[in-house]
């Protein structure tokens, strides 16, 4: 009983993990699947997210709820003058390019990250801090609890939003064919620029979600290399998928540390990317097709 | 003499029969075209040939031998060469190193020398280079020799893409709507060029063109598709009167 | 200025196109030849550094710029050349053995990476790659026995028939001597079938293979060659820093691989070696200018990176054939001079190929 409880236990923090990796690789998805731009950038607008939620909670002192909105808020302006300002600029250019760009990018963000907020590890006070919940011989931190409960309401909202909401519905026609949605009047490029807030957007509520359970550095945007797998092992251009496979890696990561000797977490995880990328090259739900001739 | 015949050939993606039972033998050199409303299956058909798809039933024979099972990459040194409906030229090399990767399949030369670059290389590099200039010098394309194929205008391109096949010195062209994008000088250019292919080198040519004017006046034989079925076989004149062939085109009653 | 006229087929598939370049090639290297007389060990010590990472780019450039196949595990394959090279040389093998086997030995990971990826594409491609850099890296990490893990491992001196291979200099010549094989192997490939097959895989698969391209044997051995020449550079890695660490050889690493071979200008050989003086350079002239800029923007912590950044994008937004790119602008506009124009350079918007149908 004592190892399924265990097991459990291990499942549960990796499934919290995963959904962070699951977020940050949302966010990446929305915008391949629009512009199919890859932003290296991702994770890095993660960290930014979360310094700037930092610096309204902790230093300005303002409630943690209406410090989250506003940093949400803040990061969802910069997500859209990111593209209308320099992403814009390369539409057209071979995707190696915008991955070099958006590399670029993140290296920028590290620089200005530590030289507005320090180079040091923060944290902030969130309600779920060292808070927990028992389940009969099962602890689960309430940190890891917000991050399931958090990113299924995201979910939720972005699905709702997608299916439901005009707007929405333009962005998935602006993403599918962008001729096409020219033509229906849909202003794609403006479209694009959205899109890459609501990126940014998801991306900050990992880093909020995150918070209480991590402390906040510049490099903490190196996450974002799990999730681009997490991405990848999915199904490239598939948001249920990005979800699945962020999962998938954060339990196996938890299993793989405890189970493991120790450093072979990170190992574990790429072993099991590429052996699902070498059974199935385009990974779990895929969503490419051969090109006609 | 038949050089290449399709039985029952058929392929089928998820629930549509996008080839359903073809059948037609190709004689050599003849010009054999393939007409039919879009979404026929006439592109389809030759994407079976050059195994690009493997088709769901049926058998593909060309020269007495059963090609159903050949890899991709073998087509072409069995003496078969197709163009590209949208072009599908190597864009940031240039129109010599264009012609000169369809020798491919003509390449003997062993790794070791290649590295090297040793005299028997340099042999060989000249050799492939004299009959990619043979091609180049009939089909007029001198001046384009060292242009990059991004640079190139759109009819010029549908050469190049003409002019790549030729270098394989295949025993059969497949060429998927050579004039569609041309205008009516650069499609009457064309229709010499079939002309010449098939006399002066011996070639026998499928054709797959919505232009009847061209049809009409190069081929020896037509067949024309329709959902995937062959409705009409025969000569240019048979074929373009045949009814069935007129009720797909222009429809009929309801 | 020069126009050359080509009048024979041998020009075209010569290695240098026309006499004037054998005439600059040849000063070229007579003035790198005799740098290590003339320069400080300090700058010498540079230079074969940058030439360490130009073979490296090169090998890349091999793989990613003219066969299409991204690679962001390249670090990996630097590592696996230094720790066979240092490894068998401490067991008593002789330099002039252990260089080519560092190669071989990286050409064999190439292939186990290469053989399992045949089938992806793009960015899945690059992720994978990505994975077992990371892999390898642990290996480097864990295999305490061979490597010494994070303890290190010293480095032996090379000797090449009873001569020691010493110091600045030493590295120096051999990493030169190295750079221009791995350049001459590199212009037979481009100007031989295989080159022309690897430019035909980056271009189209679909039309390659009706060229009759075996894509599968090409991939792999595109992989091979790739991935040799880089444990080439690996082993002479090892001995310019003496002291192999086994998290020197990470994503970061494979980073500025990756931004050599683009910022040089992707789809050239020069574009490598540009990139690799860029790479490598750039820190010493931030190191230089530092106390001199204004507002004590030296002062600031990550200056380096910021500024790597800064160029990369900069780059990217303004000149994405890289510096290769810019110079050959430069000599067309110096040639065409007083008639040159700028469109005649534009590059052609290109409305982006979709990656999804491929």
């Amino acid at each position: 009983m004592e190892d399924a409880a265990r097991l459990l236990q291990l499942v549960i923090n990796g499934a919290a993990g995963g959904c962070i990796y699951g977020v940050i690789a949302l966010g990446f998805v929305l915008i391949y699947k629009a512009t199919e731009m890859i932003n290296f950038a991702q994770g890095d607008l993660m960290m930014l997210g979360g310094f700037v939620a930092l610096s309204l909670i902790a230093t300005m002192g303002v409630n943690y709820w209406v410090g989250a909105v506003l940093a949400i808020a803040i990061m969802a302006v910069f997500g859209f003058l990111l593209d209308s300002v320099i992403l814009r600029r390369v539409i057209g250019q071979p995707q190696f390019a915008v991955i070099m760009l958006t590399l670029g990018l993140g290296f920028i963000f590290r620089a200005f990250a530590g030289i507005t907020f320090g180079y040091g590890s923060y944290t902030f006070a969130t309600p779920f801090t060292n808070k927990v919940q028992r389940f009969g011989n099962i602890v689960i931190g309430e940190d890891s609890l917000s991050i399931v409960v958090g990113t299924v309401i995201l979910c939720a909202l972005l699905y709702l939003f997608f299916s439901k909401t005009r707007l929405g519905i333009a962005m998935q026609a602006a993403s599918q064919n962008q001729l096409a949605a020219y033509y229906m009047g849909i202003p794609v490029r403006t479209i694009f620029s959205l899109i890459w807030g609501i990126s940014a957007a998801a991306s900050t509520v990992a880093g909020i979600l995150l918070a209480p359970s991590t402390v906040l550095d510049v490099n903490m945007g190196f996450l974002g290399f799990k999730a681009f797998a997490a991405a990848v092992l999915g199904g490239f251009g598939s948001i249920p998928g990005a979800l699945v496979g962020g999962v998938v890696i954060g339990v196996v990561e938890q299993l793989a540390g405890y189970y493991l000797p120790a450093g072979f977490q990170e190992v574990t995880s790429n072993i099991v990317l590429l052996a699902v990328l070498i059974l199935r090259p385009q990974g779990l739900f895929a969503e490419t097709q051969r090109k006609r001739v | 003499m038949s050089l290449f015949a399709a039985r029952d050939i058929a392929i089928q993606f998820g629930g549509i029969k996008a080839v359903d039972a073809v059948t037609f033998d190709v004689n050599e050199g003849e010009v054999f075209s393939i007409i039919g409303p879009n979404g026929a299956g006439k592109t389809t058909i030759f994407n079976l040939i050059s195994r690009i798809y493997s088709p769901t039933s049926g058998e593909l024979i060309f020269k007495d031998q059963n090609i159903t099972k050949v890899p991709p990459h073998d087509i072409a040194a069995l003496g078969i060469a197709r163009t590209f409906q949208n072009i599908e030229l190597f864009a940031q090399a240039t129109l010599l190193q264009n012609l000169l990767i369809g020798r491919h399949c003509h390449v003997n030369t062993g790794l070791l020398s290649q590295l090297c670059f040793m005299p028997s290389n340099r042999k060989a590099e000249l050799e492939h280079r004299e009959k990619v200039e043979d091609v180049i010098a009939f089909l007029d394309l001198q001046r384009y020799r060292d242009t990059l194929i991004a640079n190139l205008p759109y009819g010029v391109r549908k050469v190049v893409e003409l002019g790549r096949a030729l270098c394989i010195e295949p025993k059969l062209l497949l060429l998927d709507e050579p004039s569609s994008g041309l205008n009516v000088e650069e499609t009457e250019g064309m229709a010499f060029w079939i002309e010449d292919i098939k006399k002066d080198l011996g070639i026998t040519v499928i054709m797959v063109e919505h232009d009847m004017k061209l049809v009409s006046a190069v081929s020896d034989r037509v067949m024309a598709l329709n959902y995937g079925r062959v409705i009409a076989l025969g000569t240019p004149g048979e074929v373009q009167t045949h009814p069935e062939v007129v009720r797909a085109y222009i429809g009929g009653e309801a | 200025m020069h126009q050359s006229l080509k009048t024979s087929y041998t020009q075209d598939i010569s290695l240098l196109a026309h006499r004037g370049s054998v005439l600059w090639y040849g000063f070229l290297v007579a003035v790198l030849l005799v740098i290590p007389g003339v320069m400080g060990e300090f700058y010498v010590n540079e230079l074969g550094g940058v030439y360490i990472f130009a073979i490296a780019g090169v090998g890349l450039m091999l793989l990613t710029g003219y066969t299409g196949l991204v690679n962001l595990g390249q670090g990996a394959f630097l590592g696996i050349g230094a720790y066979t090279n240092s490894v068998l040389m401490t067991k008593g093998v002789p330099f002039v053995i252990t260089l080519p086997l560092s190669g071989v030995a990286a050409a064999l990971a190439g292939v186990a990476l290469g053989v399992p990826t045949l089938r992806m594409t793009g960015f899945y491609l690059a992720i994978a790659t990505l994975a077992f850099g990371s892999i390898v890296g642990t290996i480097f990490q864990k295999w305490t026995s061979v490597t010494g893990g994070f303890d290190g491992f010293a480095v032996p001196t090379p000797t090449i028939l009873g001569y020691p291979i010493e110091g600045a200099n030493g590295v120096y010549y051999l990493s030169l001597f190295v750079l221009i094989f791995v350049l001459w192997l590199s212009v037979n490939i481009l100007r031989s079938p295989i080159g022309r097959a690897m430019v035909a895989i980056r271009d189209s698969e679909v039309s390659a293979q009706s060229m009759g391209i075996n894509l599968s044997l090409y991939k792999t051995i595109s992989f091979a060659i790739s991935s040799g020449i880089t444990g080439l550079a690996g082993a002479l890695f090892g001995h310019y820093v003496r002291f192999l660490a086994p998290d020197s050889f990470d994503i970061l690493l494979s980073i500025q691989f990756v931004t050599i071979i683009f910022v040089g200008g992707l789809g050239s050989l020069h574009g490598a070696i540009f990139g690799a003086m860029f790479v490598r350079l750039l820190p010493q002239v931030i190191a230089i200018v530092r106390d001199d800029l204004p507002f004590g923007i030296g002062r600031m912590p990550g200056l380096e990176p910021s500024l790597f950044g800064l160029i990369l994008v900069l780059v990217i937004l303004f000149e994405p054939a890289g510096i290769y790119g810019r110079w050959l602008k430069l000599k067309a506009y110096f040639r065409n001079f007083p008639l040159h124009r700028r469109s005649s350079m534009r590059r052609q918007k290109v409305y982006a190929r979709s990656e999804r149908l491929r």
